[in-house]
């Protein structure tokens, strides 16, 4: 195609948006809101499931062994495990059953230590002893507690996934949530759009009758309405992007001046790693949508 | 060469608008169709233009056989028709440069060739000098000449004309045919459907008459 033909029809469209403008408006908003939603929803995801994997990383797996166990042979496991899956394990610790103790009287006596006092030099946690393993990759915490319960001594492995399980079962939620909003937006969208061309075609029904008698391409004929569709799209899926973009960074700053106290549990993504993906599944969707339903339109509104 | 051979056109029901049409038109001619209003004229542009489908026999235009032109092809089929109408069908929110480059836009032709052969073919129809003005500005007469720097600008091998003059006062009407008169003397075909009869009697073209449906008369230099 000529550039002097695509510049036409490039101007053709935006004649079309400018002689419809409330519609155009109307359309835009729509798919705005679309789109918003479609963010909203993935950087909400995106962050719980960064979330869970931050916080099932720092919980690591903690392998507890027969009592019987001396030290020493604990120690030989813990070797062949560091050996065996040297590839998988981030960090290996090994916690003495005094150590247990310590922690756990920090833990939950804090500032009162004193009423750990009765305890006084008779451990209760004895036997305590354990490894704690954190992984470099928490979806290969399911295999690496498989080969762990299999190994001689091991009593009993501890690991975290009612954290994940829970987040699973509420994102299903509020996936169907936004998927039902979304839905009923993307019906209002179609129709919108739809209707947008329709009152486009029927401002150029004249033209268009001529265009026909000249011997103007169906292409050609079509393309105004075409190009208007794609960029309602485009157009109302940059403005929630941009939106997005601020309201993301808003939110991490202030969350973090809020509730700096958090910050080891409440970790948000940094929104580099989740744009890219988000301006793609925007733009195609915004793109997509004009496109498809102003080429269905016309071409239904037309149909010689 | 435009060959119609045991052309019929049944709109619906039974009622025929032409019926077994036989007609031969050379390249170059100049032909004025006649007749009364409902005979069937404008049925004829239509089918030579492809905006109806004939019912029976057979029309060939240039070589095109219009009962097996394929829909895709229509549009380049038509490009090489040239037609006016009586009521001009110009875009009136565009200048006349516009309306006349509009043709060529919307084939894909370059902007080169646009710039290059609109004021051409405006300085052919002699409106040169209001190449800004728009439809509402011009006089009927100056609209049809418009509407022809338009259909020919594309520079068809027939110009087809339904009733060109007949919103325009009889001096606006008698220049319209000297204009199509001398885009004819530069080789271009021309049909013209018409009912005025001082115009067409005093062109002495060749004259095709229809009465409901049916050519009663085909004469060389005719009269009305
Ligand atoms: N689209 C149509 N549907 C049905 N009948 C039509 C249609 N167009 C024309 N006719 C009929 O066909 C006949 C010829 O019409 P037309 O070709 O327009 O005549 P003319 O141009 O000579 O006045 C008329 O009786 C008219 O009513
Ligand atoms: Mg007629």
């Amino acid at each position: 195609m000529r550039i002097g033909t695509f510049m036409y029809c490039l101007k053709q469209g935006i004649v079309n948006i400018c002689r419809n403008i409330w519609f155009s408006l109307a359309s835009t908003a729509i798919i705005s809101a679309c789109i918003f939603l479609l963010c909203m929803f993935y950087s909400i995801i995106r962050n719980i499931q960064y979330m869970v994997f931050t916080a099932e990383t720092t919980m690591g797996i903690t392998i507890f062994f027969d009592e019987a166990l001396a030290e020493t042979e604990i120690l030989e496991i813990g070797e062949t495990i560091k050996a065996e899956r040297a590839g998988q394990i981030k960090e290996m610790l090994y916690v003495s059953a005094e150590e247990a103790w310590e922690t756990f009287q920090t833990d939950y006596f804090g500032e009162n230590m004193a009423l750990a006092a009765g305890f006084s030099d008779d451990n209760p946690l004895a036997g305590s002893a354990s490894y704690e393993i954190f992984l470099k990759e928490i979806t290969g915490q399911a295999d690496m507690v498989r080969y762990l319960e299999t190994l001689p001594g091991v009593r009993r492995v501890n690991y975290s996934n009612h954290v994940a399980a829970g987040l699973a079962s509420f994102n299903r939620i509020l996936a169907m949530l936004f998927g039902a909003i979304l839905a009923i937006l993307l019906a209002v969208a179609v129709f919108l759009i739809s209707n947008t061309i329709t009152v486009a075609a029927e401002f150029r029904k004249d033209e268009n009758r001529i265009m026909r008698l000249i011997g103007a391409a169906n292409f050609m004929i079509r393309a105004p309405f075409v190009v208007e569709g794609l960029i309602l799209g485009l157009v109302g899926a940059a403005l929630p992007l941009t939106a997005v973009y601020y309201l993301y960074r808003q939110t991490v700053e202030y969350v973090a001046a809020q509730f700096g106290i958090l910050s080891g549990i409440i970790q948000f993504l940094p929104i580099h790693a989740i744009y890219p993906t988000m301006l793609g599944i925007s733009l195609t969707l915004g793109g997509g949508l004009g496109f498809i339903v102003s080429s269905v339109t016309i071409r239904r509104h037309l149909r010689v | 060469m435009i060959e119609i051979a045991h052309l019929t056109k049944i709109y619906d029901k039974s009622k025929r608008a032409l019926r077994d049409i036989n007609l031969i038109i050379e390249d170059g001619e100049f032909v004025f169709i006649t007749g009364r209003s409902g005979s069937g004229k404008s049925t004829l542009v239509k089918i030579l233009l492809k905006e109806t489908e004939l019912t029976s026999g057979r029309v060939t235009v240039n070589d095109v056989d219009l009962g097996r032109l394929k829909r895709r092809h229509i549009p380049k089929y038509r490009r090489r028709l040239g037609v006016v109408f009586q009521d001009f069908r110009l875009l009136k929110d565009r200048n006349v440069y516009e309306n006349v480059a509009f043709a060529q836009r919307v084939i894909g032709a370059s902007g080169r060739m646009i710039r290059e052969s609109v004021p051409k073919m405006l300085t052919l129809v002699g409106l040169s000098s209001k190449y800004k003005y728009y439809p509402h500005q011009l006089s009927g007469g100056e609209q049809q000449r418009v509407a022809i720097a338009r259909a020919l600008i594309n520079r068809p091998e027939v110009l087809l004309a339904d009733e060109p003059t007949g919103n325009l006062d009889p001096q606006n009407a008698e220049e319209i045919m000297r204009l199509l008169d001398a885009i004819n003397r530069q080789g271009t075909t021309v049909i013209v459907v018409t009912h005025s009869h001082e115009l067409v009697d005093r062109m002495k073209k060749r004259v095709v008459t229809i009465d409901k449906g049916v050519i009663v008369r085909d004469e060389e230099e005719g009269r009305y």
